[in-house]
């Protein structure tokens, strides 16, 4: 059985809300979610022993961004991705302060960069950028005359 | 970049005079941030009322350069995150990579990387020891330590040519075998370990102004730890046993025999002594690692030089010095990332400055600031 089938064993009994959302991807564990659904998910999730929120962060996908949440826990000894998108013209979301304080700072570096905002986060500034930036430079369509483009040839 | 200033009512003292807090800007450049951060510090009298770090002084967009390279040409950049840990970058990248292509590594090349990762366990300590000591105004540790840091550069340096940045981990396995007598350095330069590190201890740990400077200073509880995302050194001196090499044994960490050490109390003298003692465990791994080392290859036979990974996603980690240091990639198929993100453990450590520097004196911040072992690298990306 591999890790992703235990996990998977492991949440229809614990929580057959999750289960159904339950997936694969790449190898790793997902729970896709609609981004209305989002707190709740996490409070399940938190409830069930995932106590540890390791990383934030997006993907601009052009259309739409993707939200990418890595949680861990320690008595299951499993870590699950929990992913939702965003439109890019309506980018907003809640914010997962609430549930697991380390988002605070991932949160902040993401709306710094990507500039999604995090409804009902305590302290939503620019962390790595000066507040007078103008743009969020990993959004694709970011356009600096200080990025030095690599010529096509390798 | 302006700075906001709340303004607040004045509280009164015991003879009824206003008091007022003071604001003390605390860095970018000042030897106690341990690199390039800024802190703004609220002061009542000397204890600290509130601190708001300021990050983002040596951002250089690593990841948005990296969308911009072949994933060859990001090794070199991933040297420049930690630059006191720079294996751990190299390596932490390079999983991911073979991750997203599928690649398999040879074995030996996997004990090559957990030597040299160990051994940049030990210089990265002793880096943290040694600043951690000269903020307390011990500045012949720093001395010692650096002593011992030396020995570990040294031996980068015949391995792979480099002091510092080391691009020596690649994708598919390390770019070069060790040279000629460089096991029998790494045996003897373990074998004398033990003795330095017991003197350190004496030396550092055992002094009265050190226990009296860092002991029960900036506590962490272990519920704190883990619900604000700490790791490594940070949340292993909390008590809280967790450790990647342990928890999620990659690469051959599985056939070594190692404690995982955990403080007890949290604050920052545990955080101190925990990395101390973790630099005996990582000699006892690389002694195992080359007792158990067999010649063969180093690198993945017929890797294209140009790779492209199949369209996907790839995350994985390892535990740094400073905790799990993670990278996550995205492929588009094309032959650079189309995302690169650099979970850097000093980042999220750092965030709990504010929670345990409060009602703690001005000097006592610095002992704070030191003992999670910030590198500003890593911090900004």
């Amino acid at each position: 059985m591999t890790g992703f089938e235990q996990l998977q064993t492991r949440l229809a009994e614990l929580s057959p809300k999750l289960y159904p959302l339950f997936s694969e991807e790449f190898g790793d564990a997902v729970i896709g979610v609609e981004r209305s659904q989002l707190i709740e998910t996490a409070e399940e999730l938190r409830a069930l022993g995932f106590d540890r929120l390791g990383m934030v962060t997006a993907i601009d996908r052009q259309e739409w961004f993707t939200l990418v949440y890595r949680v861990a826990s320690r008595s299951l000894s499993a870590a699950v991705f929990l992913k939702t998108r965003v439109p890019r013209e309506d980018a907003h979301l809640d914010s997962l302060c609430g549930v697991w304080p380390a988002a605070n700072w991932q949160e902040r570096e993401v709306f710094d960069l990507f500039g999604i905002v995090f409804d009902g986060h305590p302290d939503l500034r620019r962390i790595l950028l000066p507040e007078d930036w103008v743009g969020y430079p990993l959004r694709k369509d970011y356009e600096d005359d200080r990025i030095i483009r690599r010529p096509d040839y390798i | 970049m302006t700075l906001q200033i709340e303004s607040r009512t004045p509280a009164l003292d015991d003879a009824g005079h206003p008091v007022e807090e003071l604001v003390l800007n605390v860095g970018p450049s000042h030897p106690s941030t341990h690199g390039v951060g800024r802190m703004i510090v609220h002061l009542d009298g000397d204890v600290v009322v509130k601190v708001t770090p300021v990050i983002g002084y040596l951002h250089r967009g690593i990841e948005k350069m990296a969308e911009n390279r072949t994933y060859l040409q990001i090794v070199p950049l991933t040297d420049r995150l930690d630059y006191v840990g720079s294996m751990y970058a190299n390596w932490a990248y390079c999983r991911a990579v073979e991750r997203l292509a599928g690649i398999r590594v040879p074995e030996r090349a996997e004990y090559l990387r957990v030597i040299v990762c160990e051994l940049q366990r030990i210089a990265s300590h002793m880096m943290s020891i040694g600043s951690s000591a000269a903020d307390t105004g011990a500045f012949s540790m720093f001395i010692y330590t650096f002593d011992v840091r030396e020995g570990v550069v040294e031996l980068f340096e015949n391995l792979c040519g480099s002091r510092l940045t080391y691009n020596y981990v690649r994708p598919g396995g390390v770019s070069k075998d060790v040279p000629e007598g460089w096991t029998d350095d790494v045996l003897a330069f373990t074998g004398s370990l033990g003795p330095r590190l017991d003197e350190l201890d004496r030396l550092f740990f055992g002094n009265t102004i050190t226990r009296g400077r860092l002991k029960g200073v900036g506590v962490l509880s272990p519920e704190d730890a883990v619900a604000w995302g700490a790791s490594g050194p940070a949340v292993r001196g909390s008590g809280v046993n967790w450790d990647l090499r342990q928890h999620r044994a990659y690469s051959v960490y599985p056939r070594m025999e190692f404690d995982v050490v955990v403080g007890e109390r949290g604050d920052a003298y545990d955080r101190a002594r925990v990395r101390l003692l973790e630099c005996y465990e990582s000699a006892k791994i690389i002694e195992q690692c080359i007792a158990q080392m067999r010649a063969g290859a180093i690198m993945t036979e017929g890797l294209p030089r140009l790779l492209a990974p199949p369209v996907g996603e790839a995350y994985d980690h390892i535990e740094s010095a400073r905790g799990s240091l993670g990278v996550y990639l995205v492929s588009d198929g094309s032959e650079r990332p189309y995302r690169m993100k650099v979970r850097s453990p000093a980042f999220c450590n750092l965030a709990l400055l504010p929670l345990l520097a409060v009602g703690h004196t001005l000097p006592d911040l610095v002992v704070i600031l030191g003992s999670l072992d910030p590198v500003f690298g890593e911090v900004d990306r």
